[in-house]
Order: structure tokens, then C-alpha cells, then sequence
């Protein structure tokens, strides 16, 4: 059997990943790509738990979680294509400036 | 030769994975040849009957056709993305056969008691979601490696159509999730036995099988609803720059969704493998009744790919505007409607 | 058998997270996410959690990535443009730190490995399965449930606003270009 530590483990390096991705990256939607994965990583460590532990409210917890990415994605891909309507470009580094 | 042992039960369900996929392909392959010859009848000719004893080899004569065709690769494609197109397109539109139960429990000699289902399990309806979702990735990737401008339209049209009816097709499938309590395709299908076939979902889940029926002809991208693909305005649609073995996959593709649309409509709505009155010539798990049983599943199945044949032969192709106002303002507003009615009179103790 | 499995999907989750951050054209990235996603949802399965797998790829792989390739595929975007590393002399110093992190995570996990509380495998249990989440989520945590469909609601009202402020893309066009004309003139002044 997989002992708990290697999700665990899993896990974190996938979270460590995604954490320098939104560090590197400097596409709006790369950075956005790095948050899911991040989030990604911390629903593994909940069902692993849940499991392990047989309680269900580990599960239920990354069922929330990906309603509020789903959520965030809406918003998040609509604020993207908003910056890239008055930049045309999707570089963070050009969207510094607060007034058009 | 001791059938508990888990590595033989491994083979045995590979085999029958094997063996499904191959029927199924048959059965594709016929579907294709059953589509020209009927729409030669609807329109007044006679469609291909040169290839064997009234055309029955036409199709291994097309894939023959396939095969030597040359394969052109457009020169300014990106060609990892381009040739993972296709393989997503087949392999996501195979994926979703193993869960569908064909046949009633039977007592065979040497196996015992088997269920007429390769794979069951808890969540059988929500994979077949599942999968079918990753399908659209095939079409969508190919229309943007292709790098032609028909591509990318009829790309990203289908991407949007896919993902405006996946929501109804989702929701009208929830009536019948909220009526069975269960996502078990095969204890589905069991709870809708008896009474003469009037205990398929059909009767009370009438609108919610007409939602189911139309967002899933739009999700198989065919006529009416066949954007994606309008040779009238986008020559070919995603799959232009294609041409010999890649474009054989995604014409697959495209017909085994057919017959899993068709397929999960029986298992859903038109009770399964049940045949009204069956019960009272064989006895429930004798041989003849499993036989009988995979046979009515069959016409049923058949009779949705008629169905399909059918509108192609009758219905003219809607506009881009009207599908997406027929989707959002129309369909998705009564799939809804359906799960509340559903939902309520489920409360109640009705249903 | 499973630990073969759950190395597999590991790899293969892994791989593509880190291919997902190294490659510079977004449509790659986000097909690398895929994986990823497909790969947790299999993890997922070897955790007892079929529902939870389900859903998964049913919410990341199939709507909101099919979304973000979308948005890729209309904004046309273009690879990014490799640039020289700022603030080159605390490289070092990163390098340092993060050897440091590594060994301290290495360090717990290596404790946590021979605790005392080893909990049981999950293989045989039935808290994934649909029935124990259903009942979860509409019962004892039915108001966190409500929240979240509150949250989408506003999701959605914002999307919606956020989308129709310029009605095209030629919109914001000719409005940099004016931008970009009034500084000339400005700076021609």
C-alpha cells in the first residue's frame, strides 16, 4: 500500500511547482494555469487525508474548492480578456499602469 | 481453471474490452455504409452498392482507400499538438464503452452468474461525462495546430457549441439521476424493468429525453447542428488540413459518439436491455432471455442511429447565432425547469 | 500493484507540471496542465475516491481548461519573450534557501514516515463513494454548499460584466492607437 507521506510528499513538490511557475511566469494566463495547479496540490493532500481517515469531509472540502476555482476562472478569464482588449498584449509586466 | 483468481479476471476483462471494441467498430463501419444507402432512398438514388453483394464491403473498401491515401501535413502546423488531435478524438470516444450494461444478469455454464456489463461501478454515468468532456480537446486542438483560418473557425466553433450543450446535456441527464437515486448505469437500467416497458424513464422524464436527445445530437456535432463541420461555408471545418489515416480517426470519432449517444439514451431513458413481456416466455436469467434481452438493447440502439440518419436526410443546418440562442435561451431554461419539476415531485413522493 | 500505479501517475503528474511551467507557448502549457489534472484524477481513484475523481476531470480538464484553451485560441497569444534575470546576484542566495527548505521537508516527511500512527490503506472503504459525499454536502455542510453556489452567482454576474465593456477588439485597438498618437504628439510638443 502507498503510505499517506508520498501524497503528501506529491503533493507539496506539485504545489512547490506550481508556487515558482506564478514567480516565473509573466503570461497572465501561465500565471493563472500556475494557480490552478497550486490549488490542484492542495486538494490531493485533502482527499488524501479524507481517505486515510475515512471521513468525508476532506472530499468535500476540494468538491468547494473547485467550485471556487471554476468561479475564479470565470472571473479570472474575463478579467484576461479585458487587459488583453486594452493592451493587446497579456505580459504582467506592460498591465503596471492602474489608468489606460 | 479458477475464475477467482484476480490475474485471470485482468485477462477476461481485457479480452472482453478486446472484443467490444471491435464490435463496435463493426458496428461504426456499418453505421457509415447504412447512412449513404439510407440517405440514397430519402434523396431518390441509390448510394454505394458496387463493393460486394449490395455494397455489404463498401466499408472495408473505404478504409482500404484511407489507408493508401497520402499523408499530407500542413507545412506551418504545429505538428505535436496536430498529431495528438486525432488520437484524443478516438481514444476519449472509446473510452466511454466499457460501462455501458448490454444485457441482464445470466447463469452461464462455467462462469456462474454474470453481468452482461464489462465494467460496473459507482460512478458510471459521471465517467461517461467525464470522458466525452476531454473530447472536445480533440477537435479544438486540431482546428489551432492546423494553422488554417477554416480550421480555427470551425475549431472554435465547436468548442463553444460543445460547451453551451454539455450544460443541457448534463442537466437533462439529473431528472433521471434524481429519479434512480444512483449514477449506476447497470442498477439503472434494473429499476426501470417490469410493468410492460412502462416503467422506462421515457414516460415521466419525457422532456428531459427530448433535452437529452437534441443537446446530444449538437455535442455529436451532426445535422442540424453541424457548424463545426459546415462544408458550405468552412470547407471542412476542424479536420481540413487532414487527410488519409488522421482523418479516418476523427470520421470514427465522430460515428462511435454517434452510437454511444444512442447508446446511453437506451440505457437512460428507453429502459436497457429490457423487452416488455419478455419475462413471461423465458424465465429472468435463463440463456434465451439474455439473448433476447442483448437484442432488444440493440434495436433500440439502431433505431437512435436511424434516428440520426434520418434528420441528416430531413433538416437543413441552423445558423451560427440561432444554435447558441436555441442553446442558452431555450434549452438550458427547460433542462432546468425539468430538474425542479423532477426534483419536486420527487420530494413529494410521487416519482 | 498500487504503488506501481501511484508512481506512474505520479511521474506523469509531475512530468507535466514541470513541463508546464518550462514551456513558453501558453496552448503547450495548458495541454501539460491537462495531464496533470488527468493524472491527479487518477490518483485520486487510488485514494478510494471515484467521486471525487469524476469530478475532477469533469470541472478542470473539461470546463474550465477547455475554457482557458479557448481563451488562448481567440487571443491568438504569442510564445513569451525569454528575458534577462533581474536581480542576478541573489540567485545564489535562492539556491541556498531552497536546499535548505528541501531538507527540512525531507526531514518531516522522513518522521512522519515512522511515526507511531500509521494509518490504515483506504482501498476497501466506501467514504468516496457518491452516497457518503451526497449526504456530506447536504447535510452537516449544507451552508458552506449554499456559499458556493452564491459565489458562483457572482462569478457569473462579473464574468458577464467584465466581458461586455468593449463590444470588439477593434475597440481597444483604435484606443491604444490613440494613446499612442497623443504621446507623440506630446512628446513632439
Amino acid at each position: 500500500m502507498v503510505p499517506l507521506s508520498w501524497y503528501l510528499a506529491l503533493s507539496a513538490v506539485l504545489f512547490t511547482i506550481g508556487a515558482a511557475g506564478v514567480i516565473i511566469k509573466r503570461n497572465a494566463i501561465a500565471m493563472f494555469m500556475c494557480i490552478e495547479l497550486m490549488l490542484n496540490a492542495t486538494n490531493i493532500t485533502f482527499v488524501a487525508f479524507s481517505s486515510f481517515f475515512r471521513d468525508v469531509t476532506g472530499q468535500l472540502f476540494v468538491f468547494i474548492v473547485m467550485t471556487v476555482a471554476a468561479a475564479e476562472a470565470a472571473v479570472g478569464l474575463g478579467i484576461i480578456i479585458a487587459i488583453f482588449r486594452n493592451r493587446l498584449s497579456l505580459d504582467v509586466d506592460d498591465a503596471s499602469v492602474l489608468r489606460d | 481453471m479458477d475464475l477467482s483468481n484476480p490475474y485471470i479476471q485482468a485477462a477476461l476483462q481485457f479480452l472482453a474490452i478486446f472484443i467490444t471494441f471491435n464490435v463496435v467498430l463493426m458496428i461504426v463501419a456499418y453505421t457509415v455504409l447504412a447512412e449513404r444507402r439510407i440517405l440514397g432512398f430519402i434523396q431518390g438514388r441509390l448510394g454505394p452498392n458496387r463493393v460486394g453483394p449490395g455494397g455489404v464491403l463498401q466499408p472495408f473498401a473505404d478504409l482500404l482507400k484511407f489507408i493508401f491515401k497520402e499523408e499530407i501535413v500542413p507545412d506551418k502546423s504545429t505538428r505535436f499538438v496536430y498529431f495528438l488531435a486525432p488520437i484524443i478524438a478516438v481514444t476519449s470516444a472509446m473510452m466511454t464503452l466499457i460501462v455501458y450494461p448490454f444485457g441482464p444478469r445470466v447463469t452461464l455454464p462455467y462462469f456462474g452468474q454474470v453481468e452482461l456489463v464489462i465494467a460496473r461501478f459507482d460512478i458510471a454515468l459521471l465517467y461517461v461525462l467525464a470522458v466525452t468532456s476531454i473530447g472536445v480537446y480533440g477537435i479544438a486542438l486540431a482546428g489551432w495546430a492546423s494553422n488554417s483560418k477554416y480550421s480555427l473557425m470551425g475549431g472554435l466553433r465547436s468548442s463553444a457549441q460543445m460547451i453551451s450543450y454539455e450544460l443541457s446535456l448534463g442537466l437533462s441527464l439529473v431528472g433521471v439521476i434524481l429519479m434512480s437515486g444512483t449514477l449506476d448505469l447497470y442498477e439503472i437500467v434494473e429499476q426501470q424493468s417490469g410493468w410492460y416497458g412502462f416503467k422506462w424513464n421515457i414516460f415521466p422524464q419525457f422532456i428531459g429525453f427530448v433535452v437529452y436527445l437534441t443537446s446530444a445530437i449538437a455535442e455529436t456535432n451532426r445535422v442540424p447542428f453541424d457548424l463545426p463541420e459546415a462544408e458550405t461555408e468552412l470547407v471542412a471545418g476542424f479536420h481540413t488540413e487532414y487527410s488519409a489515416l488522421k482523418f479516418a480517426l476523427f470520421f470514427m470519432a465522430e460515428y462511435i459518439n454517434m452510437f454511444t449517444v444512442s447508446v446511453l439514451a437506451t440505457t437512460l431513458f428507453l429502459g436497457g436491455w429490457n423487452v416488455p413481456g419478455l419475462a413471461l416466455l423465458f424465465a429472468p436469467g435463463s440463456i434465451p432471455f439474455a439473448v433476447f434481452s442483448v437484442i432488444g438493447f440493440f434495436v433500440k440502439v439502431f433505431f437512435f442511429l436511424f434516428l440520426y440518419i434520418w434528420l441528416r436526410g430531413t433538416l437543413p443546418r441552423f445558423r451560427f447565432d440561432q444554435l447558441m440562442a436555441f442553446g442558452w435561451k431555450f434549452l438550458l431554461p427547460v433542462a432546468l425547469l425539468n430538474v425542479v419539476l423532477t426534483a419536486t415531485l420527487v420530494w413529494l413522493g410521487v416519482l | 500493484m498500487t504503488i506501481l500505479i501511484f508512481l506512474l501517475l505520479a511521474a506523469l503528474t509531475i512530468g507535466c507540471a514541470v513541463a508546464m511551467v518550462a514551456q513558453r507557448n501558453p496552448l503547450y502549457s495548458a495541454i501539460a496542465l491537462i495531464g496533470v489534472f488527468l493524472g491527479m484524477a487518477g490518483i485520486y481513484v487510488t485514494l478510494a475516491a471515484p467521486f471525487i475523481a469524476a469530478i475532477q476531470v469533469i470541472v478542470y480538464a473539461g470546463a474550465i481548461m477547455v475554457l482557458v484553451v479557448f481563451v488562448i485560441m481567440l487571443l491568438n497569444v504569442e510564445e513569451e519573450v525569454r528575458r534577462p534575470i533581474r536581480l542576478r546576484r541573489l540567485v545564489p542566495l535562492g539556491v541556498l534557501l531552497a536546499a535548505i527548505f528541501f531538507a527540512e521537508a525531507a526531514f518531516i516527511i522522513y518522521f512522519v514516515e515512522t511515526s507511531a500512527y500509521n494509518p490504515p490503506p483506504a482501498t476497501q472503504s466506501n467514504v468516496g463513494l457518491t452516497a457518503s459525499v451526497g449526504t456530506g454536502l447536504f447535510t452537516k455542510y449544507l451552508l458552506p454548499f449554499e456559499i458556493t453556489s452564491l459565489l458562483i452567482l457572482m462569478a457569473i454576474v462579473g464574468a458577464i460584466t467584465l466581458a461586455r465593456r468593449v463590444s470588439t477588439l477593434e475597440g481597444g485597438r483604435t484606443r491604444l492607437r490613440a494613446t499612442e498618437e497623443t504621446r507623440s504628439q506630446t512628446s513632439a510638443d
